[in-house]
């Protein structure tokens, strides 16, 4: 499955996205109903709450029982979308995600925002780079990270057909628009190549697809083909497109901002180490907590530029072709 | 307005049975928790035999009468209880905690009808029971969610949240029946983290409270129709704190720590048998 970049400067969050798009869809399906915790202003919540406040359900500081409180909403025909900080709404609350809603297969969204470093100011207690290891290892959690606005709005209608729980990670800051609404199509469980070459996979996540987007400039300057891959969904992962792509390049870089452990990365190199051994490089969070700073200094500082994916790139093509 | 003399005797049958049909379970595998699912038996007895509105043939009726049992390790009692209202048959009640079994150690609600939603971590099915409040008021039904709390799991934080919440949102079609054995798997609630005074915590986040001897059917019987009635002219959310007795029913089960998580073997399995004729 392929889909085109688009060129535009304009610079969306995801959180922005899924806001605007959660006040859409509650026009077209009356069943779906939202809870937050106190953020609705941040995870931008508040558009749906405007519109519909019967609908809407502020849980206070309490992210657990939100979570509860949804699983019970959606046994009565609700599809409840529950938004908080990741590090609360994955963090948190993890063990009611576990047990109160997967274990029962619940119909919950969980919308998360702020995820990952580019939470900038606010520092480590709130940038979570664990949230796709511990979501994604739960059975029958579905994990989804958006690369851009496009992505976010398409996701968040998607998410509310499919019917079982779904985790959705969005960020703060302002991320460069990617895809075109009018000709990008979003499915769960389909990551796609949308620049492709034949010299290296390079996998990434959330916004890193930009940063990968730019490596990929930086490699063609040097000759070098580096396939671009958006892998949205974390889970189920896409394991014909991952194959298809390495088949024919030989390695791979994965990109995410999350913990290099038990994120996308890992999940990319357990299905290649299982299926078609190749050489593999993890760009991410090298295990360590964050730090205030701006979201872009912050991604530089620990590493997520598209300098060292760049690098990356070579080292994997060498250990492959010598 | 107390039970019928005849409903009054047939609830009484049913607690006696209930009990041996825990004991029995929980013997077969050496494995469960009898203490708490016997001090519940007259509480689970009244709301399904004489409360509630509920088609066993239809679990998933949208505007039924909702039981959560939030102290998920009472198994022995719910699986009897729902075998006897008739959501299945339960001639296999014996493999309870067996591979392969659908009666799991703690509630999962994919394998047994009439399991409202999966509980055993203790502090969640009262989350949940605020949601399915909720959403059974979105929907504009005129049917009451029950929850049953152990006194325990009141020492998780979730529990409270919940409770704050079911106060703020009003949530006059919930009814929560403490079942105050007074012990936990340590030992006496009051030694290992004081809960006391109960019925004022709940007081303070808005609801409205009762306490009851928990095994005299027509004070609980009377308690539940009085939040029927406050609830819907209140709009407040009800609380029962049921004064119980752990192993209630079997002299040397009677509060006992030891007997919240642990069988009786054949012997002990027999004597108390005897004891429930």
């Amino acid at each position: 499955m392929g889909a085109t970049v688009v060129e535009s400067k304009e610079m969306i969050a995801t959180r922005v996205a899924y806001g605007k798009a959660l006040a859409e869809l509650g026009k077209e399906n009356p069943n779906v109903v939202v809870l937050d915790a106190d953020l609705c202003g941040s995870t931008q919540t508040k558009f749906f709450a405007k519109e519909f406040p019967d609908r809407f359900f502020n849980m206070g500081i309490a992210e657990q029982n939100m979570i509860g409180v949804a699983a019970g909403l959606s046994t009565c025909g609700k599809i409840p979308f529950a938004s908080s900080f990741a590090m609360f709404a994955a963090g948190r609350a993890w063990e009611f995600v576990r047990n109160a809603v997967c274990h029962n297969k619940f119909n919950v969204k969980i919308c998360a925002t702020h995820a990952g470093l580019t939470v900038g100011e606010d520092g480590a207690s709130h940038q979570i780079i664990e949230d796709l290891a511990i979501m994604r290892v739960i059975p029958g959690m579905t994990v989804i990270v958006p690369a851009d606005a496009t992505e976010a709005k398409l996701a968040t209608f998607e998410i509310a057909k499919f019917v079982g729980p779904v985790y959705m990670r969005l960020g703060r800051s302002n991320v460069p628009v990617l895809f075109d609404e009018k000709d990008y199509k979003f499915e769960i469980g389909k990551a796609q190549v949308i620049k492709p070459g034949i010299d290296v996979s390079i996998f990434a996540c959330g916004v890193m697809v930009s940063r990968a987007l730019w490596a990929q400039e930086l490699l063609q300057k040097e000759g070098i083909s580096a396939e671009i891959i958006n892998v949205s969904t974390i889970k189920p992962l896409d394991k014909e497109t991952i194959l298809a792509s390495v088949r024919k390049t030989g390695c791979a870089v994965t990109c995410e901002e999350h913990n290099v452990i038990a994120g996308l990365g890992d999940a990319i190199a357990g299905i290649l180490s299982e299926e078609l051994p190749s050489p593999l490089k993890k760009i991410g969070v090298m295990d360590t907590f964050g730090q205030s700073g701006k979201g872009d200094e912050l991604l530089i500082h620990y590493g997520l530029s598209k300098e060292k994916i760049a690098e990356a790139a070579k080292e994997v093509i060498k250990k492959t072709k010598g | 307005m107390p039970l019928t003399e005849k409903k009054h005797k047939e609830l009484t049958e049913i607690c006696k049975d209930l009990r041996k049909t825990i004991l029995k379970m929980v013997n077969a595998q050496a494995s469960g928790h009898p203490g708490g699912s016997m001090s519940a038996c007259e509480i689970a007895a009244v709301l399904y035999f004489a409360v509630m509105n509920y088609d066993p043939k239809n679990p998933e009726k949208p505007d039924r009468d909702r039981l959560v049992v939030s102290k998920g390790h009472a198994t022995p009692l719910v699986y009897s209880i729902l075998a006897k209202a008739g959501y299945f048959k339960g001639d296999d009640l014996l493999t309870f905690r067996q591979l392969g079994s659908p009666y799991q150690g703690h509630t999962d609600r994919l394998r047994v009808p009439g399991v409202e939603t999966s509980t055993g971590s203790l502090g969640q099915g009262s989350t949940f029971a605020v949601g399915a409040a909720l959403g059974s008021r979105l929907n504009k039904f005129k049917n009451r969610i029950y929850l049953l709390q152990s006194d325990g799991e009141l020492q998780e934080g979730s529990s409270w949240e919940a409770i704050m919440s079911a106060g703020h949102y009003h949530l006059g079609n919930l009814t929560a029946i403490v079942d105050r054995n007074r012990i936990q798997l340590d030992g006496w609630t009051e030694e290992t983290m004081a809960l006391e005074p109960i019925g004022k915590k709940y007081e303070a986040f808005n609801w409205h409270v009762q306490e009851v001897d928990g095994h005299n059917l027509n004070e609980i019987y009377d308690a539940i129709l009085k939040t029927q009635e406050i609830g819907q002219k209140e709009n407040k959310p009800c609380v029962i704190i049921a004064h119980t007795i752990k192993g209630k029913g079997v002299s040397f089960m009677e509060d006992q720590v030891k007997w919240h998580g642990v069988a009786p073997n054949d012997e002990e399995l027999a004597k108390a048998l005897k004891e429930l004729v």
